[in-house]
């Protein structure tokens, strides 16, 4: 065998199987990450996934972990794993640009709580990853470092605004990512890249080092090709953080004894009658209600619900964001971090910020901040911002309403297959549509995960299947996406993803 | 005086109505949102970290020791205390401001429609005038500017440093309903009140509410009616920081104010800034187009909700409320309503009782404090607690009074010493040659010297004309430059002449 086919192995991997094989001393952490370096190395030029990344910096940490484990400390189950991080997280002394002209060359000095947690369980960062500009986006095009393309079509999106990390995922690049999800950025890229990702319930993982889009919505997450590599990443970035205040402060649910159960028998799975017909591509649906046939056959109960207030969820989702992000995003103004414009001791203080927003901003984070800016101006905010808060207490009520009949609810991730990269960019709207499935999940605060359901026949394209379940019930998810994937891998032998073209 | 009758005719024509909203630095160790040390001063952006920086990412998490300060507080100006409330982001741009928003409380304060009764010396006497209090809120504070060239202000300066140690101190506001029927006294009832807060706050052991570095604050809201008509327009004079000031302000903008509705022209709607060597206000930025601070809920915080059981394990360790205490020590020191309503205007409360505290007795403190330094206090124009005099000192100097080492006017001396940056009592006693001359021989020997230059005096104290004594004893002070005990001299004078008082 010959290195350049160990190496294609090793990427080709479950991050499971890796960490196993690691523990063992089959093969170094070192081995594995070079072997996903060299990946990058040779597929990212077409791809695009990654912004940064630093392959002495990695090939040190694997060492780091490889002296670990030969001295007999195994610090997690996915020890000498590598791992991509979605730009957003700030990580010290390595760039963070969250896609955004506005932050290049900022460095932070500080770690995220995930990134510490990722550290102490020896996993290895890869680098970090694209994605549309402060995670504005369904496609990672509003990135400011040029889009990330999708491994299963070079000419289409990878969705987003966590492309980056699910592409990275889909092309072999790296074995796990992470995501952040505000209204769908970890679930939609999963879908149309025939991955898996999963958004934890809110507070579930710490967003300390996370650069805030929308603070109520947002929530970091894992990416991985597997379920059960899904559940090793969440059970590591999952817990209470006493510096975030909305963390959670109770027990993770057994995400991992979840996805090992796999047994759906005697489940109540509601479909959401909402979120299904006009809108969605016939392939889209074809293979969701097949997912659906194969969770009956494994003995679930198929029921239908209707959550009568997700038809407001959109308009209400894209005033509370907007108005979130015009505060958040307020920060950057070329005093502290990031680009500086117009400091040339001619012009004011004010005119420096203004100058520096004007040209750090993208079209969209500008059009969002104008929206949501409006939406808090005095005399408007009842209007818009006070209603859309009554909007998202009715989505969680039909929620609560639904999880009293049923133990999961279930619908189609994402209304289309990827769409080729500019077919959407000049129409904001339809660009926003895409999230439709997945953001009343954020407005509520619950969890939900996509997972691969099949491929559309129309496209041949990967269509994802979306899993709902209530606040602090997250291994429900595991259970019924570990039942589902179980199912097709016998059915296809093998997981979805085996079938994404070589690059 | 032309000010004092000016004065007087704006009140024989208007009606004042002010209103004070307060800002308090709190005294907890840490900041409101981080674990950054809180202490006043330290180099330039060394108590900072990611969360007080605003750096992308960070997040704040509440001072729980900021929220209890916050409710004391609330509890001794008769607040109700909210069992749920949010903070709320106060967006505006500003270099001073790591997020461009300041964490604040918007409809939701902590504490609610209190009071807080002060009492001011009218013409007929002590009257309690009682302020209502609207809320009290908890907020941080921002980064300090410091602007080089442009006068040290924003424009015209080459450039501007930030300091961000201040950023995200606890801050508490304290703010006012609109306080009416004060009439001359307005601008007396705003001291008082301010120091009454400030009392308030050092009792709760929430603040030392150290005014000379900046960390209580004051706006000051005035406007002024005709009799029977609506309410005036009201301006607000910014960052008033110190009693005396808070005094200056109301009546100065009075005074403004009615210079301009006399000659028919319309108060504007604008802030002020205080200038402290004029007592002047000038105009700031006009609040007709209202800043738009686009609050809401702030998201990153979760909402704080006390319980029932927490206020009230607070509600048992409020001090005695400064009034309450003010009565007991009225009694205690057997003074009468207008002698401790004195000693409280002239800000030596305090200052009395801890000298008694340290072993002086009460008539001693009280004679130090409202005459001696009152006066040197007046003649520096500062404020009593700012002069260099410890009751330590005092207990010091009282000790060799009572030893016959010193005499009232030689203290009075030494004193002026200390007060001066000469050093401690022992030093300026020392250095100056400050004691009692007590030596009989000395004294003797003096009293002959004073006697053989005044050869008549002695055959008239002889004759028993004894307030004759007087020409020979102050001689001997002369001699003695001053530093003998005038009692002792006397005696000794009489012992040596044979004659009995």
């Amino acid at each position: 065998m010959s290195d350049a086919s160990l190496n294609s192995d090793l990427v080709r991997q479950s991050a499971a199987t890796l960490a196993t094989a690691i523990a063992r001393g089959e093969v170094s952490s070192e081995q594995v990450t070079q072997a996903h370096l060299d990946r990058i190395a040779e597929v990212d030029g077409q791809v695009n996934a990654f912004l940064f990344v630093d392959p002495e910096a990695s090939l040190a940490r694997a060492r780091e972990v490889d002296a670990q484990i030969s001295s007999g400390i195994i610090a997690s189950p996915l020890a000498g794993v590598p791992i991509a991080l979605k730009d957003l997280l700030a990580t010290r002394g390595v760039p963070t640009t969250c896609g955004s002209k506005i932050l290049e060359g900022w460095i932070p000095p500080y770690n995220a709580t995930i990134v510490e947690r990722l550290e102490s369980a020896g996993v290895v960062s890869l680098g970090k990853t694209n994605m549309d500009e402060f995670a504005m986006g369904s496609s990672t095009e509003n990135s400011g470092y040029g889009p990330t393309h999708n491994p299963w079509d070079l000419e289409r999106i990878p969705g987003g605004s966590g492309g980056g990390s699910a592409a990275a995922i889909a092309s072999f690049e790296a074995p796990l990512a992470i995501g952040t999800d505000t209204g769908g950025s970890i679930r939609q890229p999963a879908a149309v890249t025939g991955t898996v990702g999963v958004k934890p319930t809110y507070g579930g993982v710490s967003r300390y080092g996370i650069v805030a889009l929308a603070s109520s919505l947002d929530q970091a997450g894992p990416c991985a090709r597997s379920v059960m590599d899904t559940a090793l990443l969440h059970s590591i970035i999952a817990g209470h953080d006493p510096r975030d205040s909305t963390s959670i402060n109770a027990p993770v649910p057994d995400v991992i004894a979840a996805a090992k159960s796999g047994d759906v028998r005697g489940m109540r799975i509601g479909v959401i009658k909402q979120l299904q017909g006009e809108g969605f591509q016939s392939g889209v649906i074809s293979q969701f209600n097949a997912a659906l046939e194969i969770l009956a056959g494994l003995g679930a109960e198929i029921v239908e619900v209707s959550c009568e207030h997700f038809q407001y969820a959109l308009g209400a989702y894209y005033l509370i964001l907007p108005s979130e992000a015009s505060s958040n995003l307020a920060r950057f103004d070329g005093m502290r971090f990031g680009i500086r414009v117009g400091d040339d001791g001619q012009h004011s203080v004010e005119q420096v910020m203004s100058a520096t927003r004007e040209a750090g901003f993208g079209a969209e984070v500008k059009r969002r901040i104008m929206l949501g800016t409006y939406a808090l101006s005095s005399g408007y905010y009842d209007a818009y911002y006070g209603q859309a808060q009554k909007i998202r207490t009715l989505i969680t009520r039909d929620f609560e309403a639904a999880f009293a009949q049923v133990d999961v609810l279930v619908s189609p991730t994402a209304p289309t297959t990827a769409f080729k990269l500019g077919a959407k960019v000049n129409d904001p709207l339809a660009m926003y549509l895409n999230d439709i499935a997945t953001i009343p999940v954020n407005l509520a605060g619950n969890c939900a995960m996509s997972l691969p359901a099949g491929l559309a026949p129309e496209d041949g394209l990967p269509v994802g299947f979306q899993i709902i379940a209530p606040a602090m019930a997250d291994d429900r998810l595991y259970k019924v996406g570990s039942a589902l994937e179980a199912a097709l891998v016998d059915k296809w032998g093998g997981l979805l993803i085996d079938e994404v073209p070589s690059l | 005086m032309t000010t004092t009758s000016a004065f007087e005719s704006v009140i024989g024509e208007f009606d004042p109505i002010i209103g004070l909203e307060t800002h308090i630095e709190l005294g907890t160790n840490s900041k409101m949102f981080c674990s950054c040390s809180a202490e006043f001063g330290g180099d330039p952006n060394t108590h900072v970290c990611p969360v007080c920086l605003g750096l992308p990412g960070s997040m704040p998490v509440v001072n729980r020791a900021a929220v209890e300060s916050t409710i004391r507080m609330g509890l001794a100006l008769n607040c109700s205390i909210a069992s749920w409330c949010r903070f709320a982001r106060k967006n505006y741009f500003y270099p001073d401001m790591p997020k461009d928003y300041q964490i604040s409380q918007y409809d939701e304060p902590l504490c609610f429609d209190g009071y807080l009764d002060v009492t001011v010396v009218t013409d007929d006497g002590p009257q309690i005038f009682r302020v209502e209090i609207e809320r009290v809120h908890m907020e941080e504070d921002t980064g300090k500017l410091t602007h080089a060239g442009g006068a040290g202000r924003i424009h015209g300066a080459t450039h501007s440093l930030v300091d961000y140690n201040r950023a995200g101190i606890p801050l508490i506001e304290v703010v006012t309903k609109p306080i009416t029927g004060t009439g001359r006294y307005a601008p007396e009832v705003a001291k008082a009140y301010v120091a009454e807060l400030r009392d308030l706050m050092r009792a709760l052991g929430v603040s030392d509410v150290r005014m000379e570095e900046g960390s209580l604050r004051c706006d000051v809201n005035v406007s002024l009616s005709r009799d029977g008509e609506p309410w005036g327009t009201r301006t607000e004079t910014k960052n008033v920081n110190s009693l005396r000031s808070v005094e200056r302000a109301v009546r100065s903008e009075m005074l403004r104010q009615a210079d301009q509705l006399r000659s028919g022209e319309r108060i504007i709607q604008e802030t002020r800034h205080f200038h402290e060597e004029t007592g002047d206000t000038t105009s700031g930025r006009s609040k007709e187009q209202a800043e738009d601070y686009r609050y809401f809920p702030e998201p990153d915080l979760v909402p704080v909700a006390p319980s029932a059981e927490w206020i009230e394990q607070l509600r048992t360790t409020l001090p005695e409320v400064p009034s309450v205490r003010r009565v007991r020590l009225r009694d205690s020191w057997g003074i009468s309503d207008f002698e401790m309503q004195s000693l409280v205007n002239a800000g030596a409360l305090n200052l009395i009782e801890s000298t008694i505290n340290a072993g002086v007795s009460e008539q001693a403190a009280r004679k130090w404090w409202t005459g001696e330094f009152s006066r040197i206090a007046k003649e520096r124009d500062c404020e009593l607690e700012d002069l260099s005099v410890t009751p330590a000192d005092i207990l010091e100097v009282e000790i060799l009074i009572a030893s016959g080492d010193l005499t009232d006017k030689i203290a009075r001396t030494v004193f002026e010493g200390v007060l001066a940056g000469d050093g401690s009592v022992t030093a300026v006693i020392d250095a100056r040659g400050l004691k009692v001359v007590s030596d009989d021989g000395a004294l003797l020997a003096a009293i002959e010297q004073a006697l053989a230059e005044q050869p008549d005096v002695a055959e008239k104290i002889k004759s028993g004309k004894i307030q004759a004594a007087g020409a020979i004893v102050g001689a001997v002070m002369k001699l003695t430059k001053g530093q003998a005990d005038a009692a002792k001299v006397r005696a000794l004078l009489f012992e040596q002449l044979g004659v009995t008082e």
